[in-house]
């Protein structure tokens, strides 16, 4: 049995902490991450349990319910079409989550390869990607987004390609800076000289140390990438009627602005929810995670 | 010093030549014939074909390209499908309202920012630090139409201080400038504030005070001016970056800029409108930054003298 006198060894040796400790420091240090962390976690169950939380059909019409106020049977109320506006943000939830997530995680897989190859093989390759990326970054994210969503056409799924090919180019930046300084260390040195083929060095070896900075970046990532569907959706080159994305039912409801407000502000204040816990997520995994990005 | 001023500007070049160049790609991979999409699906192919060799969609790409990059070095951008103007023109007409709205955005974002950043460093920790700071992460978070939304019903709709939507007097500028300055002023006082708080750990601020001064003098006098570089560089990058975030701004209040421009092009499917709107927007965007760049070697003599 383990004497609860014997000295913490990993501690004396400065071992890494696990991810579980780096958890519980964040929970102790960072009640606001903390927090987020749970509210993000609730949002994600609603919307997978939508059918289950959402208390009427969010495409079910009705002309008698049109415009309602809130009220106990409509909490949000009810939108032109007689829809519950609750129901239809909760629906919306896997939209805005699916669109966070998913073309953030594509778009910084290419980003992290891209990156990896730039600072590891340096030369040509480092200069032609690194070009390349200052193109994409010189573009302001959203035009540029307009203009692949005038090439495809509107729709969640060309959405979901526009902010996959567009949002590369920094994660390629911040990864190739740290293969750059990674490549110089020792265990690299090591693992060259017993004859580690160049792609293990690359995913094994490098690519688990950009790891932490990875996961401070996708948390960040994601409520730019939230923010640029509404944007589009909002502009009315994004998601098309019916469907329930947050910036389409802000747009749709900003014409009864000045007599049934909710209609626009809901979906709004969601959208506010998630992108501000995702930040405050981010900015708290940065301080456990990544000090590196900090002083950046 | 002048070298180097070169060398940053000679950089930009390929990227410009890239951003033109990427631009023009994706939207010439757009399914279908423009000529077509331009005079709709039921006319005589006859009339397509010769609309085609007149627009010169009947050559190759390259070619294509080389004839449209020598052109807008002249100041033509093309002409627009659907109104059948010079694109330049158009934009020219718009570009002003896009120029007011913005730099009043600017100057509305850097006195919120910039004054909720000084006061959160100086009361670090404490309440309004806690405030502000707070506001400011909401300010990023905001999406642009829901900030502009609650501006409209509050002081359009129920205040009736100001006009709902339009852009013709200086009353009507005031909503939409506070909008699109909303998010950056976020982002400014962020950054005031971590600079400052970073410059007060310094040595000479220990210094100052131990001679005497006054915290206001202290930070006034020397910490403001040491933490104020990256500011500017970030104050001078917004600009820039308003004149993209405008699009959703312009379109909510109805403001006649280079934005909604854009959106137009993109509804009515005009090709060298958007062409010309987004090509000559990144142009401006990849100029600010360049001069955000410039500005900084100039004022900071610690980069000035390693060149």
């Amino acid at each position: 049995m383990k004497d609860k006198n014997e000295p913490n060894i990993s501690a004396q040796i400065g071992e890494a902490d696990t991810w579980l400790d780096k958890g519980k420091t964040l929970i102790r240090q960072n009640k606001l991450a903390a927090l987020s962390a749970l509210i993000i976690l609730l949002i994600i169950l609603a919307a997978v349990f939508a059918p289950v939380v959402a208390p009427y059909d969010h495409l079910q019409q009705s002309l008698t319910d049109r415009l309602k106020d809130p009220s106990a049977a409509h909490l949000l109320g009810t939108d032109e079409l007689g829809r519950d506006v609750l129901s239809r943000i909760i629906f919306g939830a896997r939209i805005s989550l699916t669109i966070g997530l998913v073309p953030t995680l594509i778009s910084m897989a290419i980003g992290t390869i891209l990156g990896l190859f730039a600072g590891f093989y340096g030369g040509k390759t480092d200069f032609a990607i690194m070009r390349l990326a200052d193109v994409m970054l010189a573009f302001p994210s959203l035009l540029l987004a307009m203009v692949v969503m005038y090439t495809m056409g509107g729709g969640l799924i060309n959405i979901f390609i526009a902010l996959s090919l567009v949002n590369w180019a920094s994660t390629a930046r911040i990864v190739r800076a740290q293969t750059l300084s990674l490549k110089e260390k020792e265990f690299v040195e090591a693992a060259k000289s017993v004859g580690v083929k160049k792609h293990v060095i690359m995913f094994r070896h490098i690519l688990p140390n950009c790891l932490p900075s990875l996961i401070v970046l996708f948390t960040l990532n994601i409520p730019s990438a939230i923010l640029s569907e509404a944007s589009l959706s909002f502009l009315g080159i994004g998601a098309q009627p019916p469907s329930a994305s947050w910036g389409l039912m802000a747009v749709r409801g900003k014409k009864y602005l000045f007599s049934e407000p909710w209609l626009s502000i809901a979906p709004s204040v969601a959208i506010m929810i998630v992108v501000l816990a995702f930040n405050f997520l981010g900015d708290g995994l940065r301080d456990v995670l990544d000090p590196y990005l900090k002083e950046q | 010093m002048f070298s180097k001023v070169l060398k940053r500007i000679a950089i930009s070049i390929p990227v410009l030549i890239g951003v033109v160049l990427a631009i023009f790609i994706m939207l010439r991979i757009v399914p279908g014939d423009p000529a077509t999409t331009m005079m709709g699906e039921h006319v005589n192919p006859a009339v397509i074909e010769k609309i085609s060799r007149e627009m010169g969609l009947d050559q190759p790409m390259y070619v294509q390209f080389f004839k449209y990059v020598a052109n807008a070095l002249k100041g033509d951008f093309g002409t627009s499908y659907r109104l059948n103007r010079n694109v330049t023109q158009i934009i020219l007409d718009s570009f002003p309202h896009t120029v007011k709205l913005s730099l009043l955005a600017a100057l509305v974002a850097w006195i919120i920012g910039l004054s909720a950043g000084i006061i959160a460093a100086i009361r670090q920790n404490g309440l309004l630090d806690r405030l502000f700071m707070g506001c400011a992460l909401m300010g990023v978070s905001m999406p642009v139409f829901m900030t502009a939304l609650i501006l409209q019903y509050v002081f359009a709709f129920k205040l009736k201080w100001f006009p709902v939507s339009g852009f013709d007097s200086f009353r009507a500028m005031i909503l939409p400038a506070i909008v699109l300055g909303w998010n950056s002023a976020g982002s400014i006082a962020r950054m005031t504030r971590s600079n400052l708080v970073e410059v007060m750990q310094n040595d000479f601020i220990r210094t100052a005070r131990a001679k005497g001064l006054r915290e206001n003098g202290v930070i006034v006098g020397h910490a403001l001016k040491n933490a104020m570089l990256p500011v500017l560089t970030m104050m001078a990058l917004q600009i820039s970056s308003m004149l993209s975030g405008a699009v959703l701004t312009e379109s909510v209040f109805g403001v006649p800029g280079i934005g909604r421009l854009a959106v137009n092009a993109i509804e009515t499917r005009d090709m060298p409108l958007l062409q010309g709107t987004v090509i000559f927007t990144t142009i401006l965007i990849i100029l600010g930054n360049l001069i955000a760049d410039l500005l900084y070697n100039v004022l900071d003599p610690r980069i000035r003298e390693g060149i």
